[in-house]
């Protein structure tokens, strides 16, 4: 369907004096480890119980294998059998120094690239989540983060499959649904999120969204002046159909590779349509009754 | 790819597959936390949303017999479908959040809403009208449910739309049709079957007009759904379309040709649409889940629309 564009929400709204810049989240996975650190300061911190029993997924480290309602930070890990950049290494000189030690010299085409990415949820500016919620239980804080209020969330699951992203999921055993806060209680405390702490890296950058926007572009840019053109910026700006994201990513990439919609819309951006074609088929019923009951008794 | 397993006759029919790209095949979005409560509300509330309209009119004509049967089935849908969905929240005891806000951007908001003011309407008027008890006060109701109704058996087509799970979401414009269909078929086949034959014939001429109305909507929507469509033909989805589309065009016809003529025709007709109507919302629910869980059905309409602006 095509888009009805809504006006973006100002955030710090209802805050008045309150109201704080908005934090966000910039992973830059060009320097993800893949350690899962962050998986494990996040489940620390916010008590996020665990899985189930551990498993072996069969794809590369990732054991957690998606973020939901028990894994809120996820580190993907992608093999792609092409060559890892390295730009400094003299191959012919390293042959050389190779066949003198009797070793295996590093080739050209040999190889492996090893992408890891954090991800996380990404507190949309749009966010369907909080759109679709009937509660109330979704709201945005004083950071322009997007959290559940778990003394008001009833689990009706709406957020489930509105989050373009698989998100927010519903805790089977609990009844309700549960995702990133970006460590609310740590932000109001002046802390910054568990995950970014613990990342050994860097990889994840905690901050005010508009100083971290400056920051990835730089870094990108730096990627590419050092020859890594497949680097790019995620969901860095407002164009695009989420509004903005308090989370967003530097990738090696294309999104759908690391599990990320490529082009992802919040669904309310449609709703008037939806409603407008709900009115009309509220008029069928109307007419068809109408038109029933005119034709006649029998 | 996992949705390799189409059957063969179908497969060259389509387009073939574009090339695309995934995390180890795993899905882009989640399922829906629904259980099966969802699509059977669907179906009593869409029963209840168009009898009670079909009570107003039937009193308004005179026809009192058609008004008493239609006003029992919109209580008895109401009655049904409330608890079917108050069950499937993860925290039943909590329903009455629903009702903490009005939420315009929340069609489940609204649903609930609706639900509140009718629920109460429908079973009151039926109760008035069958003990006889504060008629003046039971026909008021029976005008407010009756008003409120099409907004009930439609807006649950806004709701499945207005998710990120693509074959919903893409027919936004025909599944509140889709629904409404349904809901006529499954109301005029249950008023049928509650009334005597002299008094039945605007029953079973909605049930008619609700099978037309559901067939051409589902068809309309499977065509411009296109390549996404085909959740439709496979799995589970695929079976209770199939069958859903059989039991409502043979229910639509038995009903419209014998209908009038033979009492067991009409009930037989409405039998197999009630089964329709029901099978039809089972179908859209379980294509819902299967378009989830494929992440091809998320990532190739994205990739398209990326390419369409880059040109």
């Amino acid at each position: 369907m095509t888009q009805t564009d809504l006006p973006t929400p100002t955030f710090g709204g209802g805050y008045d004096g309150e109201a704080r810049p908005r934090m966000g989240f910039f992973t830059d996975t060009s320097i993800c480890i893949g350690c899962k650190a962050c998986e494990v300061a996040c489940k620390e911190w916010n008590l996020v119980p665990e899985r189930g029993p551990l498993e072996l997924s069969g794809t590369s480290y990732d054991n957690t294998m998606a973020l939901g309602a028990n894994t809120w930070r996820h580190v993907a890990f992608i093999e792609q059998a092409r060559p890892v950049q390295v730009p400094d290494v003299d191959l012919a000189a390293a042959a050389a120094a190779a066949a003198g030690a009797g070793t295996t010299a590093p080739q050209a085409r040999e190889g492996m690239r090893w992408l890891m990415s954090s991800d996380v949820c990404k507190h949309c500016t749009s966010a369907a989540c909080l759109e679709v919620c009937p509660t109330g239980a979704l709201f945005r804080t004083e950071f322009g983060t997007v959290v559940v209020q778990q003394d008001i969330c009833n689990g009706c699951g709406y957020c489930v499959p509105a989050c373009p992203f698989g998100v927010i999921e519903r805790r089977e055993e609990d009844g309700r649904v549960f995702k990133c806060t970006l460590c609310y209680d740590r932000l109001k405390d002046g802390m910054e999120p568990a995950c970014a702490h613990a990342c050994p890296t860097k990889s994840i950058q905690f901050g005010e969204l508009a100083e971290l926007r400056e920051r990835a572009e730089g870094r990108v840019q730096a990627l590419h002046e050092a020859g890594f053109g497949d680097a790019r910026l995620y969901l860095e700006d407002e164009a695009n159909g989420i509004g903005g994201a308090g989370a967003f990513f530097l990738l090696l990439d294309e999104p759908e590779v690391y599990g990320l919609p490529p082009d992802p819309v919040s669904t309310t951006r449609d709703l008037p349509r939806l409603w407008k074609a709900a009115a009309v088929a509220a008029g069928v019923v109307v007419t068809a009754v109408a038109a029933a009951v005119a034709g006649g008794r029998r | 790819m996992s949705s390799n397993n189409g059957r063969r006759r179908r497969r060259d029919m389509m387009v073939p597959e574009a090339e695309f790209r995934s995390y180890y095949g795993r899905p882009v979005i989640k399922e829906p936390a629904w259980t099966l409560e969802i699509p059977w509300y669907f179906f009593a509330g869409g029963l209840a949303g168009a009898a009670a309209p079909l009570a107003v009119a039937a009193r308004m004509s005179g026809n009192e017999r058609l008004a008493r049967s239609a006003v029992t089935v919109a209580a008895a849908g109401i009655a049904v479908g409330t608890p079917l969905l108050v069950s499937d929240l993860g925290r039943p005891e909590r329903f009455h959040h629903m009702l903490r806000m009005f939420k315009p951007t929340s069609p489940m908001s609204m649903g609930s809403w609706v639900l509140a003011a009718m629920g109460p309407a429908a079973v009151g008027a039926a109760v008035s009208d069958r003990l006889g008890i504060l008629p003046g006060l039971g026909r008021a109701a029976e005008v407010v449910s009756g008003l409120l109704g099409p907004v009930l058996c439609t807006y649950t087509g806004v709701l499945v739309a207005n998710t990120a799970v693509p074959v919903w979401h893409e027919a936004g414009r025909e599944l509140p049709l889709v629904f409404a269909g349904s809901a006529l078929a499954s109301a005029g086949a249950a008023s049928t079957v509650l009334t005597p034959a002299a008094d039945a014939g605007p029953a079973r001429r909605l049930a008619v007009v609700g099978a037309l109305v559901e067939l051409g909507a589902a068809a309309t929507m499977e065509r411009r759904l296109g390549e996404l469509a085909e959740p439709y033909h496979q799995g589970p989805a695929g079976r209770y379309a199939r069958l859903a589309r059989g039991c409502t065009v043979l229910g639509a016809a038995t009903m419209a040709v014998a209908g009038t003529r033979r009492r067991w025709a009409a009930m037989a007709g409405s039998g197999l649409l009630l089964a329709g109507s029901a099978l039809e919302r089972l179908a859209v629910y379980k294509a819902g889940f299967q378009s989830a869980r494929d992440p091809k059905y998320v990532v190739k309409p994205q990739r398209a629309r990326i390419e369409a602006a880059n040109r």
